[in-house]
């Protein structure tokens, strides 16, 4: 399968390049200069990063992190253009009873450990990922420090 | 995935299968500066696997932003990293600004760009002292610091503070600068072009630093992408990409300055990356104080700004001195922060820590984690 | 003998003239000891006659024999008490010199920074004595002993003149030189005993660094043997107060010798077996409190010597240029140190300009830039002499 690879994709290309290819999974939100905001089905997020990756020339993933939103959560992506400085931003919304997606550790080394930092602190699944282990907080904490259920003791 | 280039240490491969050995440096180790660990494994002395170890200077930083009014946040964001204290207060205002839908005054766009270059520069110098001691030679320390003391003062005259500055507002900056302070910041920065000769020509001109730097840790361009790496290690590797250029914040977009950018990827193209910014932000530090200058003593620095942030979401990010760091705002209308997401270079460069030091001895190991200026405050938060 | 006054015991008289002085010429510190000794032993030897006339005690205590025995306890002290302070005021130069290139002070305690040393080894002593529970107790304490051992040796052996010397050795470079290379094997084994990885590396790396240097350095003392035609200390010098210093013919020759001596004392920027930046200390580094500062005062001796054997062997020991008569007007110990620590002075240089190579390169250095120096050295040398300049 060889696809048509954009280098330098102007923000217009991407939404409709991701629109036409990804139609009905991929809703763009918004476009600014330079940043693109879209909302993923959390099933075809790989597939969605590996052609921003591969025919887009995304080469690098800025960072991934959680959200709760105590009803469901979200992973945000940010991935980004090193040839012309455009931001694409995705979000997954994840239900609260099933907090699992499909890692892109393998298509960005780099989101390795945004990944791993999201599982700790979230609680969500990254499939696929190659270590999936706590990071920053110690083994034995068996709870999710930055999920809103957990409440901090000080209050302003 | 990693093509790692062994040209440089020939016949490694033995035939005897000897034992390997784990050595693990850190958390109170010489060359690890700040608390983390890379546990090493060792065949002889040359390192076959590397794991890097974070995580004990984890405060929850991003947690306790949730807990604090917005303006409460900006010194706290002077602690993310003692050495580039400006550029994550500035960040956070930024981001802020952007959720408020806001524009600062033009005087202190270029104020905070002053700000954020000396405070680059004096991160750089930071970075140059740290490189002397691991390449086991004290003089470039001191030489180094020395110069750092006068970028010292110009943050003293600008906010009362050496360190953590507490200088950019939600709206503006704390204050405006006087003629005496840009007197003495552009003699500061005539003098130091100069000076910092001295450091150079005693690194440059002796083949034992050459030598210890060439070769060691070499990236390709597309592992070093991958891998996440930002900032002059990865200009130094060969990646024409810095945020100041290509997504211009504040008034970056009407300075003059050149991106360093060199394709051999190892530890001395980095550190050759590293010295050429420390002259191109002596560059802009110079426009800007004309461009202040010019636009006149009595311009606004600051607006006032609601203490409400309206319901949304903002994402900012700018050229840290160590990389490329951004800030992911969720507000939900109240006064507080409904999630605040720190995305911090270190974070990302430590990771790719493995493939930087495999292959090569672990006498080199302290030379090319020297090239990715470890922070550890910012990397736990 | 009759007891009349006390100066019957504190006579001042010719040590030579005692039967049983052990050396064939003269020897300053023995008769600096056997003077002190005649007042020591006079006075004890005094006060018991005056509470017992008429003692042997007395008459024993200053007889030739047991003058000469106590002497030479007296020289002993001297000998080691001098290269003591000589490595002190190196230590205390390098502190004051680094802070200098580094464009800081230095040492400010008492006496421009002089007592620094005597602080830190007065504090270094009263730590606690600290031994890891895990290591080899045995071999641990033993290797360090013969470390500090083997360098004060040899720092005591390094005759300063004609009339300074403990032993008038024929072979007095070959002796010193085997001493030297003593440590490297002590060190290898010191860093297995501790049961500490850095340690373990940094003792392979000693060892890896001896094989680098030794062998040239070798060669370029077979040279300069081979130029004055012995082994022995005095010979050499008084070669070079015939003809000419010998850094002129051996040019080649003394710049290896002081990369390779620097070496030898693992000063940077050889100093890869105590590696601060990623071996933590080295092999030094299970060592504490007394041992560790003893190991650092090792280290200078071990510095000094290396200085030391340059001036002898290039710059002309104890000479002083164009003055080649009434050598023994110029107080010649005085002479000797100050070139030593000129040398030292340019180890200092060295080490606040240069970085800590690495151990491939130092292998590299060895074999392939200072092994075919020397011999380059050798066979300009062996021309000079089969030519007969000579």
């Amino acid at each position: 399968m060889t696809e048509e690879t954009y280098q330098k994709p102007s923000v217009r290309e991407i939404q409709e390049l991701l629109e036409k290819k990804f139609s009905g999974k991929v809703r763009v939100t918004g476009t600014e200069e330079r940043r693109v905001c879209a909302n993923v089905d959390r099933d075809c997020i790989h597939d969605v990063c590996a052609y921003i990756h591969g025919s887009l020339t995304f080469e690098h993933a800025t960072s991934v992190m959680g959200n709760d939103m105590i009803d469901h959560m979200e992973v945000i992506y940010h991935l980004s253009n090193y040839f012309n400085g455009v931001i694409v931003e995705l979000t997954a919304e994840l239900p609260a009873d099933d907090l699992r997606i499909w890692s892109v550790a393998d298509i960005w080394a780099g989101a390795n450990w945004h990944e791993r930092e999201t599982y700790e602190l979230f609680g969500i699944i990254f499939d696929g990922h190659p270590k999936l282990k706590r990071l920053l907080t110690p083994d034995t904490y068996e709870f999710y420090p930055f999920r809103k259920s957990y409440k901090l003791r000080g209050k302003e | 995935m990693m093509s790692k280039d062994v040209a440089d240490i020939k016949s490694e491969a033995s035939p005897i299968d000897t034992d390997k050995m784990w050595v693990i440096m850190g958390p109170q180790h010489p060359f690890s500066h700040g608390l983390w660990t890379l546990k090493a494994q060792l065949d002889g002395e040359i390192v076959t696997d590397a794991e890097p170890i974070i995580g004990y200077l984890h405060r929850g930083w991003e947690k306790e932003c949730e807990n604090r009014t917005y303006p409460k946040i900006i010194p706290m964001a002077d602690r993310l990293c003692y050495a580039a204290s400006m550029t994550y207060t500035h960040l956070y205002c930024m981001t802020v600004e952007k959720a408020l839908g806001i524009d600062v005054p033009d005087k202190a766009k270029y104020m905070r760009i002053m700000a954020d270059e000396v405070c680059r520069i004096q991160s750089h110098l930071m970075w140059l002292a740290a490189v002397g001691t691991d390449l086991g030679n004290l003089t470039v320390f001191l030489w180094a610091m020395r110069e750092r003391e006068f970028f010292m003062d110009i943050n003293v005259r600008l906010c009362g503070a050496r360190m953590t500055t507490n200088f950019p507002r939600i709206g503006g900056v704390r204050n405006d600068v006087d003629e005496e302070f840009m007197m003495y910041a552009a003699r500061c920065v005539d003098r130091f072009e100069k000076a910092v000769w001295d450091i150079i020509s005693l690194i440059d001109d002796s083949s034992t630093f050459v030598s210890r730097m060439r070769g060691t840790g070499y990236l390709t361009r597309e592992a070093c992408a991958n891998l996440g790496i930002t900032g002059p290690a990865m200009r130094g590797t060969g990646v024409d990409f810095d945020i100041r250029r290509d997504d211009p914040y504040d008034n970056y977009d009407k300075v003059d300055f050149d991106v360093p950018v060199l394709k051999d990827g190892d530890s001395y193209a980095r550190y050759m990356v590293r010295i050429e910014e420390l002259f191109q932000s002596c560059k802009i530090i110079k426009q800007t104080l004309q461009k202040i200058k010019a636009i006149g003593k009595n311009a606004p620095y600051r607006f006032k700004v609601p203490s409400k942030v309206p319901a949304g979401r903002a994402f900012t990010r700018l050229e840290d001195p160590r990389g490329e760091s951004a800030m992911y705002l969720v507000s939900d209308g109240t006064d507080k922060p409904y999630r605040l997401k720190v995305r911090s270079p270190i974070f990302v460069n430590v990771s790719a820590s493995k493939p930087l030091v495999q292959g090569s001895r672990i006498a080199d190991v302290p030379v090319i984690m020297a090239m990715i200026d470890m922070c550890l405050g910012e990397t736990d938060r | 003998m009759t007891y009349s006054s006390i100066l019957d015991w504190i006579q001042f008289g010719d040590v030579m003239s005692n039967p049983f002085y052990p050396y064939q010429t003269y020897n300053l510190p023995f008769d600096i000891g056997y003077k002190l000794w005649e007042i020591i032993g006079g006075l004890i030897a005094w006060l018991i006659n005056l509470i017992f006339p008429g003692n042997g005690v007395s008459t024993w205590l200053i007889s030739p024999e047991v003058s000469n025995m106590f002497a030479l306890v007296l020289f002993m002290v001297i000998i080691f008490a001098v290269a003591f302070v000589v490595t002190l005021i190196s230590l205390w130069m390098e502190r004051k010199v680094l802070g200098r290139i580094m464009d800081r002070r230095g040492t400010m305690v008492g006496l421009k920074g002089f007592m620094q040393c005597i602080a830190d080894g007065l504090k270094t002593f009263m730590k606690e004595n600290t031994i890891p529970k895990k290591v080899d107790k045995m071999t641990y304490m033993w290797t360090v002993s013969l470390i500090i051992g083997t360098s004060v040796l040899i720092a005591c052996m390094v005759p300063l003149s004609p009339r300074w010397f403990v032993v008038n050795y024929g072979t007095g470079l070959l002796v010193i030189m085997a001493l030297f290379a003593l440590a490297p094997f002590f060190i290898l084994v010191s860093g297995w005993a501790q049961n500490n990885k850095y340690s373990l590396i940094g003792g392979m790396r000693a060892a890896e660094l001896m094989i680098s240097y030794e062998v040239p350095m070798l060669i370029m003392i077979a040279t300069t043997c081979l130029l004055a035609g012995s082994f022995n200390i005095n010979d050499i010098v008084n070669m070079q107060s015939d003809t000419v210093w010998f850094f002129i013919p051996q040019i080649f020759g003394f710049i290896t010798f002081i990369f390779c001596a620097t070496a030898e004392a693992e000063r940077v920027p050889f100093d890869i077996a105590e590696a601060e930046a990623e071996l933590v200390e080295g092999w030094q580094t299970e060592y504490a409190g007394m041992k560790w500062g003893l190991i650092m005062l090792a280290d200078y001796m071990r510095g000094y010597v290396s200085c030391a054997m340059v001036v002898i062997m290039y710059l002309g020991g104890w000479l002083i240029p164009f003055v080649s008569e009434g050598v023994n007007g110029w107080i010649p110990e005085i002479v000797f140190l100050l070139k030593v620590w000129f040398v030292f002075f340019i180890m200092i240089v060295l080490r606040g300009a240069l970085a800590r190579v690495r151990t491939d390169q130092i292998v590299n250095i060895g074999w392939k830039v200072f092994m075919p120096l020397s011999v380059v050295n050798f066979a300009v040398v062996l021309l000079l002499k089969v030519g007969g300049v000579f």
